[in-house]
């Protein structure tokens, strides 16, 4: 008992550390990506090749000075950027990132909590983001803050409906809401093979519910200064920089846990385990080593690749991002529900 | 133990955010109190094993409804309302004998009750299969009817939109 519950604090302990420590290197990435792409040669000063650039920036964070403004709301103004940053941190709890690993004869599951819901989870939680960006709008009391918050729910709300629906098609193939069955499921073929639609409309609502570019209109800094955390400084902006990254990472993740095989050994590695000869030791350290390692490529392939799209595409305007929402991804999604069921009940697949 | 503790904390944070609700005088203030009571509900069904209830209460309250009230209340730009806690404008005797019976009416219901395992057992134990199976076999035609009124209350509401 003592021991299970030790095993639980560790595994919690090290994935946050590991998904905080994800944060100030991804904006390192961000910012020498975005500079490649631009070229550009981005923060290079600070450390070698500028490692060491976002430990500068979070000092300077932590050092400025942290005023409310006097016309916000005193308490609901410091706690959107909690509201803002609790949900992105806990979306990963149901995430698997390997198998079982038997360590010392005990068996440990490499995911934080295995939930039979891990599905709903994960929608419920990631769809509370939202209340830290309509909070921070209102309780700023600020015309840009609240035009971006009202952009940004709308937003969510309605990228959240394509999101949910190209659930349903993955689901139906694999029968169960639990996440690691989900990867166990995809042991002979990835999901994106069966599901390439809802992979797209997926992909597609993800970048919207990060609020990311080309969907990142709450912030329209042209437009609207800085959108809802316009009046934000210091760490409580921190707060909302540290929530985007996360959601971007567990987004990330949750991709290629659904469509690619999540901790399922890339092609390269099968042929390393393989030529290790630890490919038969289904929960052997080597093994789960090299799952763990699979899970953070195909995870940081798909970060990288958010990036990449940040710096190639302009931005939506308002109403073209909406109509793309409802008129052409809900019906695509529900088309694909349609199609995968037809194809369950007739067994074509 | 660990329950009870769990129960209790549950318990009196759902109560606390629903005095928040009702006593707060900014609306928005009483929007967000609302959201913690229904993340406690949503923690009190988890104690009663039934996740999948606590996941759709947290994905159509939390994550839907609540959204659109806070919403809308931006949108309408709600401010104090000072007459709503205006004090010594009715008499009181009205008003603590109602409190008086409701808390009284309520208190006498949950003791006469004996709570059986009566959901539990409808549900086997609240499984997402058995859940979908009961809903597509046993009350099929009521789960019907529920999704026809909800694609009324929608055309209702495109109608009045448009309406101008």
């Amino acid at each position: 008992m003592f021991l299970d519950l030790l095993i639980t604090a560790v595994k919690v302990v090290v994935v946050m550390s590991a998904l905080l420590t994800m944060v100030p290197i991804l904006v390192w990435v961000e910012r020498r990506g975005s500079a490649f792409i631009q070229d550009r040669l981005g923060p290079n000063r600070v450390g070698p090749l500028g490692l060491l650039q976002p430990v500068a920036d979070a000092v300077k964070f932590i050092f400025k000075e942290d005023p409310i403004p006097f016309h916000a709301h005193p308490w609901l103004f410091p706690l959107a950027p909690l509201l803002s940053f609790l949900p992105a941190a806990i979306t990963f709890a149901a995430i698997p990132f390997g198998d079982t690993l038997d360590f010392f004869g005990k068996t440990i599951v490499l995911q934080i909590a295995d939930l039979n819901i891990g599905i709903l989870y994960i929608v419920a939680f990631g769809s509370l983001g939202i209340y830290g960006v309509l909070i921070a709008g209102w309780s700023s009391n600020n015309k840009y803050s609240t035009l971006g918050a009202l952009r940004s729910s709308a937003q969510m709300i309605s990228y959240e409906i394509a999101l949910g629906i190209s659930l349903i098609g993955p689901i139906l193939m694999y029968g169960t809401f639990s996440l690691r069955q989900i990867v166990l499921e995809q042991h002979h073929l990835w999901g994106i093979v069966t599901q390439p639609f809802a992979f797209l409309i997926f992909l597609v609502a993800a970048f919207a519910e990060c609020n990311r570019l080309p969907f990142d209109l709450p912030e329209g800094e042209a437009e609207l200064v800085a959108g809802y955390h316009t009046e934000y400084g210091s760490m409580k902006f921190a707060f909302f920089f540290m929530a985007e990254y996360l959601h971007l990472v567990t987004m990330s993740a949750l991709i290629s846990t659904l469509f690619f095989g999540g901790w399922q050994l890339i092609p390269g590695l099968t042929s390393v385990a393989e030529w290790c000869g630890i490919a038969i030791f289904p929960t052997s350290l080597g093994l789960s080593l090299l799952q763990v390692l699979s899970f953070c490529l195909k995870t940081a392939f798909f970060i990288w690749f958010f990036v990449w799209i940040r710096w190639t595409f302009p931005r939506f305007r308002y109403d073209q991002l909406m109509a793309f929402g409802w008129k052409i991804l809900i019906p695509l999604g529900l088309l694909n529900v349609l199609v995968t069921s037809l194809a369950l009940y007739f067994k074509w697949i | 133990m660990a329950h009870t503790i769990i129960f209790w904390i549950l318990a009196i944070m759902s109560v606390v955010c629903a005095l928040g609700v009702t006593l707060h005088k900014n609306p928005v203030v009483s929007a967000v109190f609302l959201i913690g009571s229904f993340f406690a509900l949503a923690g009190l069904y988890v104690e009663l094993h039934a996740p999948f209830l606590a996941a759709i209460q947290i994905i159509v309250y939390v994550g839907a409804i609540m959204v659109l009230f806070v919403f809308v209340m931006m949108l309408l730009n709600l401010g104090r309302d000072p007459d709503r806690f205006s004090k010594e404008t009715k008499p009181r005797f009205p008003k603590y004998l109602a409190l008086f019976l409701l808390v009284g009416l309520l208190i006498s219901f949950i003791h006469l009750t004996s709570f059986s395992r009566a959901l539990p057992e409808a549900f086997h134990g609240f499984s997402i299969e058995n859940i979908a199976t009961l809903l597509f076999s046993k009350y099929l035609f009521p789960f019907e009817l529920l999704s026809l009124l909800l694609l009324i209350a929608m055309v209702g509401g495109v109608i009045l939109a448009k309406k101008k």
